[in-house]
């Protein structure tokens, strides 16, 4: 359609006369792609090192991220239009896909999240309900007055609730709270009056209490753990001493890469996954740290500036709801791995060794590509 | 396309970037807190966690004989030890241990099933490094490997009395080992190294002191002498099925121990079936009362009190005297004899006699001179002083013919050296002396006569004519004692001796052979203990090249006279 636009353009001899570029054709987006292969590179090399040198692991991590920039790839093909349209068949099909990991799924580390394609691979549905569910509350919303009234919001509470739910049960904390701060941010950027902010806010508060009769000893023990890690130096509290150590021996340049002694010598638990960033911190110090997290700020930024520039309800809703659920992983991965939040299992995106996260992450990513290239060159009313 | 459109983020949007802004400023801050106040805090913890300091094993002294060659030497082993907490306690894992370690599965898994709880636990110890390797090759967490040292002893049981063994650890249990541990043992150093959170040593950082391996000991000991001597005595132990036996060879001319074997002697290599009997150094450790012996030493306070010359004459007849209660006998009535008469042929009433007539302290005073009842000064774990009697009429008479005193094996041939070396007495050493201490106890003119007197021992009509050794002119004297029984009775067992110095012309030798208890037909010290004697000096003195003083007693061999054979041709 904007093809069909350019065309007509008046004045665009000298835009068509050379052929559109490779980037352009392919809807992708100059800034976040570069942005993103810079820290995929830079996390490769920390992962390299923080699985112990092991070419293989880093490979096949290669071959994860390959796949998820595929996915990218053709997400960034599709107009926002049919997103909309999709959103709510994607949410019955993960809602569906939890149910089924509640009563098939693959035991790993103590819970239920593993979905299994036999001879295919495996995945975990709640990490698809991350993109899910912005998707279907930004179409849900987009097409009704705003900001939402009490009977949208009570939509949005049932929408939100079923997957949370259900997460919660396998159980995932970490995943199900990110999902529901994602439903959360389309609500509060769908406007919401001060008046209502404060009352959920007072009513979470109030939920507290009624959350922690429902946690698992083990996720209890964390956040005890997590307000006091020597309560259990051997145990709970290991991680993130630990991890606190290790980024803070490493000082301003860090020990060097593989040189980090708390993660090349075993002591960091999780060192590839969740608490990578200790293994940067302790081996390329605060320069290592402040240059990741610029490069997070700087994809963050580039989010932001499509979801300001979108041009319907809809894109911008999930433009800005992607950005900063892309934020909250971040800061809840540093945060928790620095010891200012308890532990709970978020990977860092893009870096930590994983499928499932890279491919919803990239996907995002792919979706913010769609709804900025696939922008009317000229407004319309 | 539904198209409620907002041309401008709203307000809310902004409010979020604000609270987001604020979040990564406090995240990044924290960060940097942690990284520049709380850095040394935290890189301590680090360092805490992989920095150990582990002790470098010094390499323990080697003890030689006085010529170099090697008694005890230490090799690298590896000793192998497990962290019970992190073996995995399946049987697989268990067998497989046990199989390429060498040890019973059964006994490892009861061992690993007691530690359980601990955090240590003994492997195998003392491994060598091609066991161990292969263990470790298994790749079985939890196992560790130590280097240590293992001492080994290359002469096995010939020296094995004298230079004792060390335990497990490396530390002294017995004999020299033991008497110079910390000087054998060294300083252990330390160094620095970076730890894995399974113990591993990933490498290490630097040596904070380096290990100071022990010193060498040169002993006295002359190991052609010491061969040749065990070998003897062991053959004459056996042949006379006797209980036990001690030798002992000294160097005439500065009181340095050449040789000193006992038996039933240990292999210290394999102490697995040790018998308790054989751990003693019975040269320095057993109290023996020397018998006549120590007659040679009588004579000397004798001429030394001015009163006899080797002419003087005794009246021992006849064969029997009473002192106090107490009867002296000869074997057999040997009339009146001059004083060596009373050496060549052993006559207890003459030496007798003779001690009773000297000022009371002439005998006593010089067997204490000669060191006996005191110590020898060598240092040698539980080496015994000895004793001597009061000094009465009676004791002393006794005394004379070498009963009611008690000696080592080792001072008896300490208190021969100054009859062997114009009077002088040489303090005996089991190290190599450059500077041997000496002083005069006996006037030259009389250690010479005794000897000359000891010699008629071994000519003809001599109680040790067995003794003799073709090319030399021998010294000595015979010794047959009744054995002290539990209960302070004399038995009917007995003990030989032998005491002798060569070559008579110059004095190169001392030797001490005892034999206990001999079964058989033969027991006295002339039948039992001169041969050995006789083997042993004989050897000795051919080994160490000493030259020979009386070639008359050779076997005459014609020389060649004449031309050589016309077919020989004689190499230009």
């Amino acid at each position: 359609m904007s093809q069909d636009f350019m065309r007509q353009m008046p004045d665009a001899e000298h835009h068509l006369s050379r052929r559109p570029g490779l980037i352009f054709r392919l809807h992708l987006d100059v800034w976040l792609l570069s942005i993103l292969l810079l820290l995929m590179a830079g996390g490769l090399f920390v992962l390299y090192s923080a699985s112990g040198a092991d070419l293989d692991e880093t490979l096949s991590q290669v071959y994860r991220l390959l796949f998820a920039m595929g996915v990218m790839v053709m997400l960034a093909q599709v107009h926002p239009r049919h997103y909309r349209r999709l959103a709510p068949f994607a949410y019955g099909v993960t809602v569906l896909m939890l149910i089924v990991v509640l009563i098939e799924g693959v035991h790993a580390k103590g819970a239920q999240r593993w979905l299994v394609i036999p001879g295919v691979f495996r995945f975990q549905p709640s990490e698809i309900m991350k993109l899910a569910m912005p998707l279907t509350l930004a179409a849900w919303l987009s097409g009704r007055p705003l900001p939402p009234r009490w009977k949208e919001l009570l939509s949005c509470a049932v929408i939100l609730a079923v997957p949370i739910l259900l997460i919660a049960k396998q159980p995932d904390l970490g995943t199900s709270l990110l999902v529901g701060a994602a439903g959360i941010f389309v609500v509060l950027l769908a406007g919401l009056s001060w008046r209502l902010v404060g009352f959920f806010s007072a009513l979470a508060m109030a939920g507290l209490p009624a959350l922690w009769m429902v946690m698992h000893d083990y996720q209890r023990n964390r956040v005890l753990t997590f307000l006091n890690p020597e309560r259990d130096p051997l145990g709970a509290g290991w991680n993130i001493i630990q991890s606190k150590t290790a980024i803070g021996s490493g000082g301003i340049y860090g020990k060097g890469w593989l040189h980090g002694t708390q993660s090349q010598l075993e002591f960091l638990p999780e060192r590839h996954t969740d608490f990578i960033i200790a293994v940067l911190g302790e081996e390329f110090g605060l320069i290592g740290m402040s240059i990741l997290m610029v490069v997070y700020l700087l994809l963050i930024w580039r989010g932001i500036q499509i979801a300001i520039n979108a041009q319907d309800t809809f894109s911008r809703l999930l433009a800005g709801t992607i950005s900063l659920t892309f934020f909250v992983y971040v800061f809840v991965n540093i945060g928790m791995v620095s010891g200012i939040l308890p532990v709970v299992g978020v990977p860092l995106p893009l870096v930590s060794y994983g499928g499932t996260s890279s491919v919803t992450l990239l996907a995002g990513f792919g979706i913010l590509m769609s709804i900025h290239t696939h922008r009317d060159l000229i407004k319309r009313a | 396309m539904s198209g409620h459109f907002k041309p401008v983020a709203s307000w809310r949007f902004y409010l979020l970037l604000g609270i987001m802004g604020l979040v990564a400023a406090g995240l990044a801050g924290f960060v940097v807190w942690l990284n520049l106040f709380e850095h040394d805090f935290l890189k301590q913890q680090g360092d805490v966690r992989t920095l150990r300091v582990e002790p470098i094993t010094a390499h323990r002294g080697m003890i030689t004989d006085r010529n170099g060659e090697v008694l005890a030497i230490s090799t690298p082993v590896v000793t192998l030890w497990i962290n019970p907490q992190d073996f995995p306690k399946t049987a697989d894992a268990v067998r497989q241990l046990a199989q390429a370690a060498g040890l019973s599965p059964v006994n490892l898994a009861q061992r690993l099933k007691r530690y359980v709880n601990h955090e240590f636990m003994y492997l195998r110890r003392q491994m060598t490094p091609d066991e161990a390797d292969a263990v470790l090759a298994l790749g079985l967490p939890g196992v560790h490997a130590r280097d240590e040292f293992k001492r080994y002893y290359p002469p096995g049981e010939v020296a094995t009395h004298l230079v004792g063994f060390t335990n497990l650890d490396d530390q002294g249990q017995e004999g020299l080992e033991l008497a110079y541990n910390d000087y054998l043992s060294g300083e252990p150093g330390q160094r620095r190294v970076l730890k894995d959170l399974k113990g591993r040593i990933v490498r290490q950082l630097a040596v904070l002191k380096p290990a100071e391996p022990g010193g060498d000991l040169a002993l006295s000991l002359d190991m052609r002498l010491q061969y040749l001597a065990y070998r003897e005595l062991k053959a004459a132990v056996q042949q006379h099925h006797a209980d036990a036996g001690s030798a002992v060879i000294l160097d005439a001319k500065s009181g340095e121990v050449l040789a000193m074997v006992n038996q039933p002697a240990y292999n210290p290599n394999n102490r697995a079936h040790m018998d308790p009997e054989s751990l003693r150094n019975r040269a320095m450790l057993d109290l023996l009362e020397p018998g006549s012996t120590v007659k040679p030493i009588t004579v000397a306070a004798a001429l030394m009190s001015g009163e006899y010359t080797p002419d003087t004459i005794v009246d021992t007849r006849p064969g029997y005297m009473r002192i106090g209660g107490h009867t002296v006998r000869d074997v057999v009535d040997h009339g009146v004899l001059t004083v060596t008469r009373v050496i060549t042929k052993s006559s207890n009433i003459g030496v007798a006699k003779m001690a009773m007539a000297l000022p009371e302290d002439a005998v006593w005073g010089l067997f204490s001179q000669l060191g006996m009842g005191r110590a020898t000064g060598t240092g040698f774990p539980g080496e015994s002083v000895g004793h001597l009697p009061p000094n009465t009429l009676v004791d002393r008479a006794v005394m004379a013919y070498g009963y009611g005193l008690s000696v080592t094996p080792l001072q008896l041939a300490q208190a021969y050296t100054p009859l062997a070396d114009h009077g002088q007495l040489h303090a005996v050493s089991l190290l190599r002396q450059d500077k041997p201490q000496s002083h005069q106890v006996i006037p030259p003119k009389i250690a010479r006569e005794v000897l000359e007197m000891m010699e008629t021992v071994t000519q003809k009509g001599g109680s040790g004519t067995r003794a003799r050794i073709p090319g030399y002119r021998v010294a000595g004297k015979t010794g047959t004692t009744h054995k002290v029984g539990s209960t302070g009775q004399y038995t009917s067992e007995y003990r030989a001796f032998f005491a002798g110095i060569a070559p008579v012309s110059d004095p190169r030798l001392i030797a001490v052979v005892v034999v206990d208890n001999p079964r058989g037909r033969q027991y006295y010290g002339g039948e039992v203990a001169a041969p050995v004697f006789s083997r042993l000096m004989g050897g000795a003195l051919r080994m160490l090249n000493v030259p020979p003083d009386n070639l008359k007693t050779l076997p005459q061999k014609d020389l060649p006279t004449g031309s050589l054979p016309q077919d020989v041709k004689v190499a230009e």
